[in-house]
């Protein structure tokens, strides 16, 4: 059945059913924007307390399985069910923010809250509300300053602070760790983890295999169809990675962490790699 | 010309009425313009705050011919034209400034041609292109008055979902922000606007009323809630100051409110190296 595209934030219909602990549950699940499926056949449960990382090569529709887990893009087959009244937040990518724009670090996070609020502008206890959700992400002191003049962490975290002001209890983040360096990377997936251990469910985007996915619980790989989903040791094998990526993968072992290598070439031109 | 006047001679002209009426549409649209071009420039809209004032113009020739009232239609046919702007923006046929070129000087040409042919309705052709202290009536006071309490209501009412829906429209809508919406209401807003201001602006000027004070402001501020404020301050100084010009130097009031206007802009950016950077991260004013 066909979600209204006037209304995509359509809670669970009458009759349908989620699994116990299910707030998102995407069946038979086909996108297509016009042309050709971007997405086909997607079955994915998010239960309350996951934390998932979707994983697979551009143009594998994982933005669009984000999307379509948010209620922001219409199924074309197939249905997306999620409980009734849950609160959603979306972290884009930092590349797609406008960094001129005129906002501060408060301003950014407080606009994102529209319901219970007598004020339209940010009231003194607003504010101590807004610096309560910096100071638990490390932003303390960070409201009044512009969103430019934050480091690439502080920055991503001004938008998971947003995302966690209006209460979301899923928070979706599209390549969190897009553009960043190994330091920050880090430190956002612990941040991430410790959210989750609070009970926040997190699904996100990454194209990082070793550096992201490889750490998280949860990993679905995606080439329009779900190719693979589980834990890293069942997920990270080299044929569900040559199917995910069209590409032989080798997976080593270190430190008791699964690395995923490009698997050597024995081409004439390149030579052995 | 001799620009030294006397006190005496400056407040001269608060002894006529049609003057303090003027004035106060003045000010009053030069605040409002203020405060709704924040939102035309930071969403890159500047083409379509010109190609609307022109639209109207039209609408208000069509009205005139037609025998309805002048505002109602001109700010019918602005809403319609804003609407169907919108969303040709949203889905992008063809390019989106494009097609406002298209149906907003089909729109100006259209009235152009009816004002030609049928003459002017309510006031000269002069004065709707160029604005005229001496074209502002009781009318318009009310217009903006309402307009204004309109533009109120409807920021503060909306303030968080317009800066959300301003900021990052991607994520507000993925979010359960209705932005068709919002665009739509803002829409409605820049039509009355535009409608309310042509008086004294003229519809040739009214896109300069709206984008000069939101980039002066921006480059005043970061913060988006003080660059509402500087924005309506820098409007309103504008229009007050510039009135005042138009009548002791005898200029139509729409160039003389943006060359005051324009003179803070050469200001501000001649002040400092950092309001150039935030003037840099403006988006382009037409």
């Amino acid at each position: 059945m066909n979600r209204s595209k006037r209304s995509p934030f359509i809670d669970l219909r009458p009759g349908a059913m989620l699994a116990p602990g299910a707030l998102i549950d995407a069946r038979s699940l086909s996108i297509s924007y016009g042309g050709p499926n971007v997405l086909v056949d997607v079955d994915l449960t998010v239960e309350a307390g996951d934390l998932i990382g979707i994983v697979g090569p551009s143009g594998s529709g994982k933005s669009t399985l984000l999307r379509a887990l948010l209620g922001a893009v219409p199924p074309t087959v197939g249905e997306v069910n999620r409980q009734s009244g849950l609160s959603v937040g979306l972290v884009p990518q930092v590349e797609n923010i406008d960094w001129n724009f005129p906002v501060t670090v408060g301003e950014c996070v407080g606009m994102a809250r529209a319901r219970g609020l007598r004020t339209p502008w940010i009231t003194k206890s607003e504010r101590a509300m807004i610096e309560s959700v910096l100071e638990r992400l490390g932003l303390h002191g960070l409201a009044d300053r512009h969103i430019r003049d934050l480091s690439g962490g502080q920055q991503q975290r001004v938008f998971l602070a947003r995302a966690l002001y209006t209460d979301a209890e899923v928070i979706f983040l599209d390549e969190p760790t897009s553009g960043l360096d190994v330091k920050t990377r880090h430190d956002v997936l612990h941040l991430l983890d410790d959210l989750n251990r609070d009970g926040l469910t997190v699904v996100l985007t990454t194209h990082d295999l070793n550096g992201i996915a490889a750490h998280l619980p949860t990993i679905v790989c995606l080439n329009q169809r779900v190719v693979g989903a589980g834990r890293p040791e069942d997920v990270l094998v080299p044929d569900v990675l040559e199917q995910t990526y069209g590409s032989p993968m080798e997976v080593l072992e270190h430190g008791g962490m699964r690395v995923v290598v490009d698997a050597p070439r024995t081409s004439p031109m390149l030579g052995s790699a | 010309m001799m620009l030294a006047v006397t006190w005496a001679e400056l407040l001269k002209p608060f002894e006529f009425e049609f003057f303090r009426n003027g004035l106060f549409v003045a000010t009053i649209a030069g605040a409002l313009c203020g405060v709704v071009g924040c939102y035309v420039v930071l969403r890159n809209m500047s083409y379509i705050g010109h190609g609307l004032a022109h639209a109207v113009f039209g609408g208000y020739a069509a009205a005139g011919l037609l025998g309805i009232n002048l505002f109602l239609g001109a700010g019918i046919w602005g809403v319609i034209t804003a609407l169907g702007v919108t969303s040709i923006v949203r889905r992008r046929p063809i390019g989106s400034d494009a097609a406002i070129g298209v149906i907003t000087t089909a729109s100006f040409a259209l009235g152009l041609a009816l004002v030609q042919l049928y003459g002017s309705p309510g006031r000269n052709a002069d004065a709707l292109l160029f604005g005229n202290v001496l074209g502002v009536n009781s009318s318009d006071v009310w217009l903006i008055s309402a307009v204004s309490v309109f533009a109120i209501a409807v920021i503060m009412g909306f303030y968080r979902p317009l800066l959300f829906t301003t900021f990052d429209a991607e994520v507000a809508g993925a979010t359960g922000i209705r932005t068709g919406l919002i665009d739509a209401l803002l829409m409605v807003l820049l039509s009355a606007t535009v409608l309310a201001t042509m008086s004294v602006m003229g519809v040739t000027l009214i896109a300069a009323n709206l984008v000069i004070p939101a980039v002066v402001a921006r480059m005043l501020t970061d913060s988006f809630g003080r660059m509402l404020g500087y924005a309506a301050v820098i409007g309103a100084f504008s229009g007050f100051v510039g009135m005042n010009a138009s009548y002791h130097l005898d200029v139509a009031s729409g160039p003389t409110i943006v060359l005051v206007a324009s003179l803070l802009f050469v200001v501000a950016f001649a002040a400092g190296g950092r309001l150039r950077q935030r003037a840099g991260a403006v988006g382009h004013a037409h």
